[in-house]
């Protein structure tokens, strides 16, 4: 078993996926984020085009999203992410077309997320930052979000947790991460209920501080009514 | 501020329906909730520096009136003015009106998140551009007179009723507002709490601060209203000074209402 190991960079492909995740997470907060904002607007276009976006996204399969990016999007449209004169174009091709495919799928999620700490937030609030003379924009950065996000720790976290997880569809299109790498050692060598243990245990070390960590940040920063 | 001294002027001076110098002017205002006319035709004068108390049954609409004087409530027909501009519609304009307009809420609506002296200071700092230092100068003045100095850096849930309700006064005044609007301060607070927030507001009102009052607080509009505005089914049924309101009112409605109140 130790021999099995040896042979293959297991460490590499995990800190493949933490990187995935790393970046897709941004992604997918910066995205989401002004989802949430969309689908609390007072512009009726900005509402139905942020549901239109959450509905869209989330009943698509991760799959297929990621299939298109890059087949559809990054091949047939000929839309590069990279310098394509550098030697290693393809493979970094195929691990941008993941983050972007991750970030995009898990925006609606961040959105929905967001949105229900949006819930947390009395309409007092709101009241009283607008009777103060706050602009809207003022009033969400201000008052509104900074109430939201805190309400919207622990949904949160959980989405990070599978986001965390789903950077294993991006082997789809290619890309070396933990369970690509757990594929080739398991049809290339024995003993794989053993590989698939260790693998299995990788994505537990990753996520299980995740949560951790976000329940007790979630109840550090509750805002007291 | 100091141009109008409700304790030399006589009420009785003032011709209730046209005050000398108008402050917030309100026009034929109309507003429907689905099928309930909530205001109904509603023309009201306010002058600089003048206390008018909005007394009425619940459901009269006088929350409505008073939240619409800020358009946190919209109006159908009719138009408010304040201080000579005509209310704007959504935008920059409104936002920079209702940096004039001060707005107590009955459930006081302390910025949760900040702490008692950022509650002061945001308004000043982000709206008027003041520098933080000189706005926390004047939040500290502030709270001084309000008399919660001490609880300056506390959050609003770690404070009683009372004391959230005068912060929330002191963050109104912070912007300086030309008028004052409280919509029903004193509902939300235990009984021993209400006098500390009514008397912080007779001090605003012997300072000269014009305001609009909707309260149940009888005590509070004999003593410091210039006009008791009495409100019933959407309609201002009766305007007269607190004198004339609570010894000999005209109609009906205000009669059936006083009769219930102060038989207790």
């Amino acid at each position: 078993m130790l021999d099995i190991l040896e042979k293959y960079n297991i460490l590499e492909a995990f800190w493949m996926t933490i990187r995935l995740t790393f970046f897709s997470a941004i992604g997918a907060l910066v995205i989401g984020t002004v989802l949430a904002i969309m689908r609390v607007s007072p512009v009726a276009v900005l509402r139905r085009l942020g549901a239109f976006y959450v509905n869209t996204v989330r009943n698509t399969p991760l799959t297929l999203i990621m299939f298109f990016s890059l087949a559809g999007v990054g091949i047939v449209l000929e839309v590069s992410l990279v310098d394509q004169s550098s030697s290693t174009s393809l493979r970094d091709n195929a691990i941008r077309w993941a983050i972007v495919a991750l970030a995009v799928y898990h925006a609606a999620f961040v959105c929905e997320a967001i949105r229900s700490g949006f819930n947390t937030v009395p309409l007092g609030q709101a009241e009283a930052a607008r009777s103060i003379g706050l602009t809207f924009g003022q009033s969400l950065r201000e008052v509104i979000l900074p109430q939201a996000f805190r309400g919207a720790i622990a949904p949160l976290g959980s989405v990070l947790i599978a986001l965390t997880k789903n950077t294993t569809v991006a082997s789809v299109i290619g890309v070396a991460e933990a369970s690509a790498l757990m594929k080739v050692i398991i049809e290339n060598e024995t003993a794989s209920v053993a590989v698939f243990l260790v693998f299995a245990l990788g994505f537990v070390i990753l996520t299980l501080p995740v949560g951790v960590f976000f329940t007790s940040l979630s109840r550090r920063l509750a805002v007291k009514r | 501020m100091d141009d109008v001294n409700p304790d030399t002027a006589a009420p009785s001076d003032r011709t209730p329906d046209t005050p000398r110098d108008p402050m917030v002017v309100i026009d034929g205002v109309n507003k429907h909730f689905g099928d309930l006319h909530v205001l109904r035709d509603i023309n009201l004068t306010v002058g600089k520096g003048e206390v008018v108390v909005v007394l009425g049954p619940s459901g009269s609409g006088k929350s409505t009136l008073c939240r619409a004087i800020n358009r946190l409530e919209t109006i159908e027909s009719g138009t408010i003015s304040i201080d000579g501009k005509t209310l704007p519609e959504e935008g920059k304009p409104l936002a920079q009106l209702r940096a004039d307009v001060g707005m107590v809420f009955q459930s006081f609506n302390l910025f949760a998140h900040k702490t008692i002296r950022d509650n002061v200071t945001l308004g000043p700092v982000k709206v008027r551009k003041k520098s933080k230092s000189e706005a926390d100068q004047q939040a500290t003045d502030l709270l001084k007179r309000v008399g919660v100095e001490a609880q300056a850096d506390k959050y609003p849930a770690q404070l009683s009723g009372g004391q959230q309700q005068r912060v929330a006064i002191a963050r109104s005044l912070a912007m300086g507002p030309k008028v004052m609007l409280f919509d029903e301060p004193t509902s939300a607070l235990d009984p021993e709490m209400v006098n500390e927030v009514l008397d912080v507001m007779v001090g605003l009102a012997k300072e000269g601060m014009t305001m609009i009052v909707v309260t149940h607080e009888m005590g509070f509009a004999r003593k410091a209203a210039d006009r008791v505005v009495f409100m019933a089914d959407g309609q201002i049924v009766e305007i007269g000074t607190p004198q004339e309101f609570f010894t000999a009112p005209k109609s009906d409605r205000a009669k059936d209402f006083l009769g219930k109140i102060l038989t207790h």
